[in-house]
Parts: C-alpha cells; structure tokens; sequence
C-alpha cells in the first residue's frame, strides 16, 4: 500500500535531456530476480551514475552536493518513456524521490508512480525550465516546495505555480488508497458484468474450450 | 489512460471510433467523467513479471480472479541458446517461479519446447487468443502489438498487473485518439518496419504520448497481418500505449482455425460483431496525421531514440546546425554514445552485430525477408549475426521451409524462441563499445547491454548489414 502523500519541500535535481527513457533509469538485469525490491535504490540511472570501471561519474547531478539528497526530479521533456517496468519506479524510490516534475512523462511511467505514492506533476515546459534555472542558480541549495492539497509548486525564490491532477489520483496520494481494495469492493459489478458478457461474447470466456 | 490532459471523446451524435466502440464495450462502471473501471478480456503473463504478480497476490490472500483469462509463457529471462543453456540462475528462478504459481492458479502456461511458447507478443495472435474487439493487457510496453488484429492492447506496470490478476479489471482514464494514415504504395525494399519508424521520426517519441492511435490508409489495408503486428508494436515508441488496425478479412483469414479462436456457430456470431468495430466514416480523431508511403526509403536510427532515424541514403546529424540549445546537446549526447561523425553518411558504418528477432520482427515473413537477402550469400567477416524467430511454432514452420538450413549456411546463427538480444535481460548481450543492426524497438543506452550501439532497421536491412559487414541499402541486394 503506498505511503500519502502530502507535501514536501526538498532538494530538486533537474535532470533535464529529454527522453530519459526507463532503461536509462533502471537497467533489465537489475530487475531480472525473484526478490529484488530494495535492492535497487543504488542502481537508479546506472549507466550515468557510474563509469565502466564502477566509480561514481562525479560529472552526473546525482552524484554532486546537495543534489545526492534530492526527493525531487525536474525532468526534461517524456521523462520515463519507453519500457513498462515498474522497477524504474521503485528504483527512484528506493533512492529518496518523492515527486517528478515535468512537462509530459510516458504513459505507463505515469501511472506506475501513483501506484507507489509518487506523484508526477505536468507543467508547461516553460515553468519546468523556470525551475531548473532557479536551482541550478542556487547551486542547488533552493528548495522547492510542493503541496498536493493546494495543488502547487513554490520555486526556491517563491514563485507559486498551480498545477493540475486527476481528482482520482489527488485523493488516491493524499490517503495512500490501495487500488486493488477499492476495485474489490466492486467486485459485485465485475461479476454482473461478466455474467452479461458470457452470453454476449461467448469467444472471450471459453477459449480454453475451444483449444 | 494515464494522461496528462486527455479529453473525453466526441458527442454521441457523431460517429465513433474503434477506441471508443471496444473502450465502451468493456466498461464495467464509469468511476469519473473520464475514468472507467474496465474488464480486462485476456492477461498475459512472461517469466519476467508473472510470477511476481502471482506471489504478491499469494501475499493478499487474494485468488486470481480469472485463472481462465489469464495465459502465461517464458520469453524475456531465458536463454535462446540450444537446449536453453546458460540461462541464469535467476532466470532459471524466474521460470520455475512461473510454473509452480500458474500451476497453483490453474492458469495455462505455454512451456519451452512446445508449441505455443515464444515471445508473448507473437504467440497471443498465433494462438488465437488475442482476437478483434479484445481488450488485452500485459506486463510489457509492446503489448500494444495486438491491436493489430483490432483488439485493444496495452502494457502496464506490476501494481496493474496486480491488480488485473486479482479484479480482471483495471481503472482507466480514456485516451484521445489519433489517426495516422499511411496513403499509397511501399516502394521495393520498404517494409512495414520502415513506414513507422518514418512515423517516428516524423512525429517524434513523444507524438502519440496520451493518444490511442488508430493506423488506417492505403498501405494499411494492403498490408498482411504479420506486418500490421510490426506497425502497431512500435506505437509505444511515439509514445502511444495502445496502438490498433481495424480488422478486416486478412484479418479474419489470419484468426480462423487457430487454436483458441471460436469455432462454428461461435465464429460466425464472433465475426458479426467484428464487422461493427472499425471507426464509422464519420468519426471524428483529435489529431490526424497523413503520411504518403511512395515517398519513405528504407530507414535506419543513428542515435539513442527511435526519433532519431534517418533514410539509410541519410547523414548523421550535425550538431553546429541545430539552433535549439537543448536538442543540440541531445543530439550530440547522442552522436557521441554512437560513436558516429557529425555529418557522416550512415550507409558504410562497420557493424559487430545483427539481430534479427524481437516482439516487432520475428514472425514467419520476417524470417523470409531476411532470408531472400541471406540466400547464397555469407556473413561478412568479423561479424556475428543471429536469428531468433519469435516462437516456437514460428521456428517449426521456419525449419519446414528449410529457412534455418538457409541461414546456417549463410554464418547465421539460428537460436531457440524468446526475447534474447532485444532487451538482453536473459546476458545476451552486444559488448561494450559494439554496434548492432537490430530489428528490435529500442535503441535506447544500453538496451542491448552496457555501452553498446544499437541500430533499428528492417529484417531485409538487418541481413543487408550482416552481409556486408556494414550498413547497406537493401535495395541494391535485391534480387
């Protein structure tokens, strides 16, 4: 069940090329394994974050003061593009992000961080720029503030921007809801659905028969 | 769908899409103006994320809801290998995991070595489990491949996955919808692979991002089915987690007397229903984009993107040229990680390795169009170049027509069914530094293994390249 979220006001890493896609955040042979979750934190952009021998790329954002310490992502344009692996999320967790700001994310990266309690915010790319130069201005140390409630983001030098959310979603972060127990409680309807269906589109429920 | 502004469609006066016609079939309750509860008709499971999916249930106390709907094989963490040997630890983990829990649930699992496992993008059509009007999902992003036959397809994430197994549904936010038409012939040497990776680069990797997009047009509807797979499995690569053809009667032809698909009386009403699904003539999209097919060579990426392809008688960009500062950084981000010279022809650029296999090429006319190129000739020097058909029954039927003696006598390698090289979760791996011409779907950092230099192109480009050691125009191997 993922954790509410509510607010937050941290230190922000812009992470600005565009096309990060979710091999680049989290390679496939971490995420080949039965038991993997928690492992995977130090393995988030792991062909930037290292160089071939190993060592820390002191040149990637992640690496440097204070950004090590980041809880928030300024992204550059279809952030999470790509490969539906929900290890992509998990990784940026296990590293301390909390919330992903951006002016557009791939479809299934978006929903797999709500899934977790993060919350990824579209804005236009000009507030997302906005926000990496003001961090970037301050080396890093401005924080930026979000509060879901209110539905905004404060820059470090106190510029508020609203944003917009799925109401759905909004309220699903606030309480850390557990989609899977809401949907159950409409099991009722599920069934009464299939019920119908199994006379309608026989091909659909008896396929094994037809095997 | 899970996007950032999407709208709900037209009034209900105007004529409807095929999104909205099998969208609207399979609502179950609408949660929002925008948002529905949506029966899931067909689960797909792989080895990577089934058994996760299964346990994490296990650990609820929850049963699958579904067992019958829900259809399992191995692809991604397993060896192509013979015998499948040296597939990991882990991997070997992976596949048992998936045996004992589907066994547990009483969901049929499609095993190595027998007819029916394979790449779960080719054997859901090849089964006749993924038909028209089907609403399919899977733990994997080219699970928008099937809408290739006018179903409804998309990837989702493990938390779905989940969620699927234990409701058969899943919430939804309704995505916009999009056309792209693909107007006239295919030039010789042109493929199905080459009109959307056009697209791509027309549109760019985020063009189809928040939209289902619907491929129509001429080229459309003299395409085979298998090339439809192709197009509609790289939907995810503009952005657009679903992707769909409206089915007609190569589409039909194709479902017919496969195993799963209805029979008799049931095919019959099947078929009627079928008949309903494509977008009225008066339906109205939320972006339209026309492509004119006569004009599109044979297409190769250069760089980290499948945005950044080129035709293969194109140049490496140059990055002085772009005024735009950030995409000229990505551009020599890009041009850097491949390894390549700003301004340089990409025709003649020395490959290590070619792949010929993945969700987007591997079927059976991909195996013949690369192998109409291999025929009587050799593998360059140096080169290693492997053929991995996407399932077993492709592999069956590939060594009936004797494709696999072809290859082999030609210095390809012939392998067993799976994912292998596409994703390189299974250490099948380009090594660092390397460059391969693959007719996998990304080219992104890394995707075919640390530091190596992935190419996307057509099955007939990838042999072309294999032959001569380099990347080459197919159309001058043509026979």
């Amino acid at each position: 069940m993922p954790k509410p979220f509510t607010k937050l006001s941290a230190i922000a890493a812009p992470i600005m090329r565009g096309n990060i896609d979710t091999d680049v955040i989290i390679r496939i042979e971490r995420l080949v394994g039965t038991s993997i979750r928690g492992t995977l934190g130090k393995w988030a952009f792991g062909s930037l974050r290292y160089l071939p021998d190993g060592a820390e790329n002191p040149e990637f954002i992640l690496n440097r003061e204070p950004y090590r310490n980041a809880e928030v992502l300024i992204t550059g344009p279809n952030f999470g593009c790509g490969s539906s692996r929900e290890g992509a999320v998990w990784s940026l967790q296990e590293m301390g992000i909390r919330a992903i700001i951006g002016s557009g994310f791939g479809d299934i990266f978006f929903a797999n961080c709500f899934q977790n309690g993060i919350l990824p915010i579209v804005v236009d790319k000009h507030i997302v720029d906005g926000l990496a130069m003001e961090v970037e201005h301050s080396q890093g140390a401005g924080r930026v503030a979000i509060d879901l409630e209110e539905q905004t983001i404060t820059s470090p030098s106190g510029k508020v921007h609203r944003f917009e959310i799925d109401p759905r979603r909004r309220a699903g972060l606030l309480k850390g809801l557990d989609e899977i127990a809401l949907t159950l409680q409409r099991d009722a309807e599920i069934r009464a659905f299939q019920a119908a269906d199994r006379k309608d589109r026989l091909w659909i429920h008896f396929a094994r028969d037809n095997a | 769908m899970e996007t950032q502004g999407s709208k709900t469609q037209g009034l209900e006066t105007r004529g409807r899409t095929m999104l909205a016609k099998i969208w609207d079939q399979h609502v179950i309750a609408r949660i929002s103006d925008d948002t529905d509860l949506l029966h899931i008709d067909r689960h797909l499971l792989h080895d990577l994320g089934g058994s996760r999916g299964l346990l994490d249930l296990k650990s609820r106390n929850l049963p699958v809801h579904n067992p019958e709907l829900t259809f399992a094989t191995p692809d991604h963490a397993i060896s192509s290998a013979h015998g499948r040997a040296g597939t990991s630890k882990t991997g070997l983990e992976l596949l048992e995991g998936l045996r004992a829990e589907t066994s547990a649930s009483g969901i049929a699992m499609f095993d190595i070595d027998e007819p029916g496992q394979g790449i779960v993008h080719v054997i859901g059509p090849e089964l006749g489990l993924s038909l028209p009007g089907c609403l399919i999902v899977c733990g994997d992003s080219h699970t928008c491949t099937h809408g290739g036959l006018g179903a409804l397809a998309f990837g989702i994430g493990s938390s779905e996955l989940t969620h699927v197994l234990a409701t058969q549904a899943l919430i939804q936010r309704r995505p916009k919808a999009m056309r792209v038409k693909f107007e006239g012939r295919m030039s010789s040497g042109v493929t199905p692979k080459d009109l959307i990776l056009a697209l791509i680069g027309h549109v760019g990797a985020a063009g189809g991002t928040g939209y289902a997009v619907e491929y129509a047009g001429s080229a459309i509807r003299e395409m085979g089915v298998e090339g439809r797979f192709t197009i509609c499995n790289l939907s995810i690569e503009l952005g657009a987690k679903m992707g769909m053809i409206a089915p007609d009667e190569k589409t039909y032809d194709y479902v017919r007397g496969r195993r799963y698909a209805p029979k008799a009386e049931m095919w019959e009403r099947a078929v009627a229903a079928w008949r309903q699904l494509p977008s009225d003539t008066d339906a109205v999209f939320d972006r339209e984009v026309v492509i004119d097919v006569a004009k599109i060579i044979p297409q190769i990426t250069w760089g980290i993107s499948p945005e950044h392809v080129i035709g293969v008688d194109g140049h490496v960009p140059r990055p002085a040229e772009i005024t735009d500062p950030a995409r000229r950084t990505a551009i020599e981000t890009a041009i850097e990680y491949m390894g390549l010279k700003p301004g340089a022809p990409i025709m003649g650029t020395p490959v290590d390795w070619v792949f010929i296999g993945s969700c987007t090429n591997s079927r059976l006319s991909d195996l013949r169009a690369a192998a109409a190129i291999a025929h009587g000739r050799r593998v360059a020097p140096g080169v290693r170049a492997w053929v991995v058909p996407g399932s077993e029954t492709v592999k069956r039927e590939a060594v009936a027509e004797g494709l696999d003696k072809l290859f082999m006598e030609a210095g390809f390698e012939w392998r067993e069914p799976g994912c292998s090289m596409c994703l390189a979760a299974n250490g099948e791996v380009v090594a660092p530094g390397q460059r391969s011409v693959s007719t996998s779907n990304r080219n992104f950092i890394g995707r075919q293994g640390p530091r190596a230099r992935t190419h996307l192109a057509s099955p007939a480009m990838a042999a072309a390249a294999a032959i001569s050691g380099a990347i080459a125009d197919v159309r001058t191997m043509e026979r």
